[in-house]
Order: structure tokens, then C-alpha cells, then sequence
């Protein structure tokens, strides 16, 4: 079973993106900032495949996030999808450069989010 | 005041009038068990009206020669729901496969035609605008029409304006960067892509003689409202406007059941495709 995290301080939008990610066929896993993201991501190397991840977080925000995971050439091909309330072109457009492969504006339907993970071109 | 339960009482002769008025005016059949829909869809005009129910709707409609409220009705009980990229496998095989040919056989002329057939709020069309800006074709002499019975779609389609909700569904981050700018809430689309569109108010049960020819057809989540003889008309009407191996999209639950004098089904990577004979 592919193992996906989900990344966002908001433990209900935790949910709800979790509840997706299963019934897509994911084995699912939280954290509710950048640094337990990273955490579970390096204790679980390998093994996780898709993130989404939110953008403003206390401690470590999921830019920053974004752009150490991209620094480590082990999870290059880790597939990353911004799941944000920042909706600014300038935003999608920084986040992109910073490696995130689709983006997500909140507030997103369940339609949105399969939709996106589709278009990452992940198998699940 | 009038509480909901009354907005929705409709007698049946009025029902058996609302079916046939909306058959006949885009020959679109609702089945029996349709009454939420009618509520829900023609709550609004009836308000708007200062009217009670949907049967103080059909009595107007029927007393008096109205073109502008039949029209509104109509409208409304028509599914417009579109998104970019619907069915990202036919954008795929068109990326993959029709367009190495099409390149090729038509680098002499550089000229591509293309229609949306039922394009709605344009989301279709221009999806497959970018796909072929974005193959290095921008150019070529590329024309896609996109046509609708309701000119109030095609005017938002025209528009290139859409809402954060729309550019949010199907559209690839990078193509959202990469062709729209922001506009107070609004995503505005670029000119460039805009300009290969064209918009023309057209009832696919009327003639097309006039249209094509193309080499690929988008009709899409429409037919599947048509009953079997009108579904059979248009698509031999479509098989007309075609280039011979052109093909033909149709939505996902749809088929071309019955034409296959007019169209082979082939399987193109993960989609149907329909090619003119
Ligand atoms: C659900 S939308 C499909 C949009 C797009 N093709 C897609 O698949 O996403 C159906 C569209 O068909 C249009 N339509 C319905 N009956 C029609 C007719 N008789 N002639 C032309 N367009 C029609 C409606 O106005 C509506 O915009």
C-alpha cells in the first residue's frame, strides 16, 4: 500500500484530507507542522510517497519544508502537493519554484484533491 | 409568502408542459422523478418573477408568447458543470498521439481546426488551447470553435474570466501560472489563448452542414440528455464535419452505440477515442 502524510495544523482538515487519501487507497499518516513532517518523513524513509502539505504552520512552515526536502537528493522524487490558503500567483508560482509538483487553494472539494494527486501522475 | 413546499407543487400537465417546452427547446428529456430539480432550478426565476409556484411558471408560459422567461427556464434546467482538463486521459492521448500526426501531415499548411462542441463555460476548449500552445504550436494557424445553445455560457466562456474554485479543479498548477494572471478574486486568462478560441451560439440539432471540416471534435456530457434518434442524428451530422481519421471525444459514460458505420472505437493510452470513417 503507497504511504502518503499529510502535513497541516488544522487537525480537521487533517482529517478530512486523510479520509480522501484512504479511500484512494493510501496508508496515511499526520503531523501537524514542518518539523514533525520531517520527522516522520526521515524515520520512515523511503517509504512515503505523496505529501500534502499546507503552507503556514507554527515552527516550520511547509515552505521551508518544501524547500529542505528538495535539498535532499533522496526524496527526489517524493510528490508534493501545496494544500493552502495562500492563493496568490506569486504564491503558486514561488512554491513551484521551490519544487512542489501541484497546489492546492483552500477551501478544496474532495474532486480538487484527487484531481491534483491525479495530475502528480502518482500510482496508487 | 410562499413557503417552499408550494414553489414546488407542480401539477402533473404542468410537468408533462415542462418536459415537452424542454425537449423542445434543446431536446433534453427529463425522466419523471424530476421534480427537486425543478425546484431547485426554477426557484430563482419564479422569486425573480415576483411569482408563487412553478405552476403559476407554466401559466405565463402558456398564456403568453414569453421567448425571453422560456429561455430563462430553459437555461436554467441545463447542466453547464464543466472543468479544465475533464478527463485528463483524452488531453493525453491527444498530447501523444494525435498530435505527432497532425504535425505531420499538416506541416505544409500549419492548419489545425478544432471544435467544442457543447463548450459551456469554455473550460474545454481553452484546456485544449494550452495543450497546444504548450506543443509548440502557437504558430500555426490553429482555430478551435466552441459552441453552446446558451449564449449566457458562452459569454462568461468569451470572458476568460474565472473563479479560484475553477481554476482550482483539473487545471495544473504550472498552466495556471503559466497562462492566467489574478484579477481582484477573479483568474483572468491570457489573450494568447483566448484569441485561438472562437464563440458561436449553435443547437447541435440543427444543422452543421455549414461547420468543419475538423480533425478533432469535443462532444462531451451533452448527448447523454438526448434520446437514442436524436443522439443518432448528431452524431452523424458530427461524422460529417470531420476530416476522415479525425476523432470524436465523447464523455465518459457516453458511447457512439449505433454509428459505427460512421465511427471506429479505438482505445488511445486509457481513453476511447471515436475516428471518423
Ligand atoms: C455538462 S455541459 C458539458 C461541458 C463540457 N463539454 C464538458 O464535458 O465538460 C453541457 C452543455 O451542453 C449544452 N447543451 C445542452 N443542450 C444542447 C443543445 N441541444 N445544443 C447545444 N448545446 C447544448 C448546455 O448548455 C451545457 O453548457
Amino acid at each position: 500500500m503507497p504511504k502518503a502524510l499529510v502535513v497541516d495544523d488544522s487537525k480537521a482538515i487533517r482529517t478530512i484530507l486523510a479520509k480522501t487519501l484512504k479511500e484512494l487507497g493510501f496508508e496515511v499518516c499526520e503531523a501537524a507542522n514542518g518539523r514533525e513532517a520531517l520527522e516522520v518523513i526521515e524515520a520512515e524513509k523511503a517509504t512515503v510517497q505523496l505529501v500534502l502539505l499546507d503552507w503556514n504552520m507554527p515552527e516550520m512552515n511547509g515552505l521551508d519544508l518544501l524547500k529542505k526536502l528538495r535539498q535532499a537528493p533522496e526524496f527526489a522524487s517524493l510528490v508534493i502537493v501545496m494544500v493552502t490558503t495562500e492563493a496568490e500567483l506569486k504564491h503558486i508560482a514561488e512554491a513551484l519554484d521551490a519544487g512542489a509538483n501541484e497546489y492546492v487553494m483552500k477551501p478544496f472539494t474532495k474532486d480538487i484533491i484527487v484531481g491534483k494527486i491525479q495530475l502528480t501522475g502518482i500510482q496508487f | 409568502m410562499h413557503s417552499q413546499t408550494s414553489i414546488s407543487q407542480i401539477h402533473p400537465d404542468n410537468y408533462r408542459f415542462l418536459q415537452e417546452h424542454i425537449y423542445s427547446q434543446v431536446g433534453i428529456v427529463l425522466e419523471e422523478d424530476k421534480h427537486y430539480l425543478f425546484e431547485s432550478r426554477l426557484a430563482p426565476i419564479i422569486t425573480r418573477l415576483g411569482l408563487g409556484t412553478i405552476d403559476d411558471l407554466c401559466a405565463l408560459l402558456k398564456a403568453t408568447c414569453q421567448p425571453e422567461i422560456s429561455r430563462q427556464v430553459v437555461e436554467a434546467m441545463t447542466t453547464n458543470e464543466t472543468y479544465f482538463f475533464r478527463d485528463p486521459a483524452q488531453y493525453e492521448a491527444i498530447r501523444t498521439v494525435l498530435l505527432p500526426r497532425l504535425i505531420e501531415e499538416r506541416r505544409d499548411t500549419k492548419r489545425l481546426r478544432f471544435w467544442s462542441a457543447a463548450a459551456s463555460t469554455g473550460q474545454e476548449a481553452y484546456s485544449l488551447a494550452m495543450r497546444l500552445v504548450e506543443a509548440g504550436l502557437s504558430d500555426w494557424n490553429i482555430q478551435i470553435l466552441a459552441t453552446d445553445f446558451s449564449s449566457k455560457v458562452l459569454e462568461r466562456a468569451r470572458s476568460g474570466k474565472y473563479q479560484q474554485i475553477e481554476v482550482n479543479r483539473g487545471l495544473p498548477a504550472a498552466l495556471l501560472v503559466k497562462y492566467f494572471r489574478q484579477s481582484g478574486a477573479e483568474w483572468q486568462l491570457s489573450d494568447q489563448v483566448r484569441r485561438m478560441v472562437v464563440f458561436e451560439t449553435i443547437d447541435l440539432r440543427s444543422s452543421m452542414r455549414a461547420l468543419g471540416p475538423f480533425d478533432l471534435v469535443f462532444c462531451r456530457n451533452v448527448m447523454i440528455y438526448f434520446d437514442t434518434q436524436t443522439k443518432k442524428n448528431i452524431l452523424k451530422q458530427l461524422h460529417g464535419t470531420m476530416f476522415r481519421g479525425g476523432w470524436l471525444m465523447l464523455g465518459g459514460v457516453e458511447t457512439a452505440f449505433g454509428v459505427e458505420e460512421f465511427f471506429e472505437r479505438r482505445t488511445v493510452g486509457n481513453a476511447p477515442v471515436y475516428v471518423a470513417r
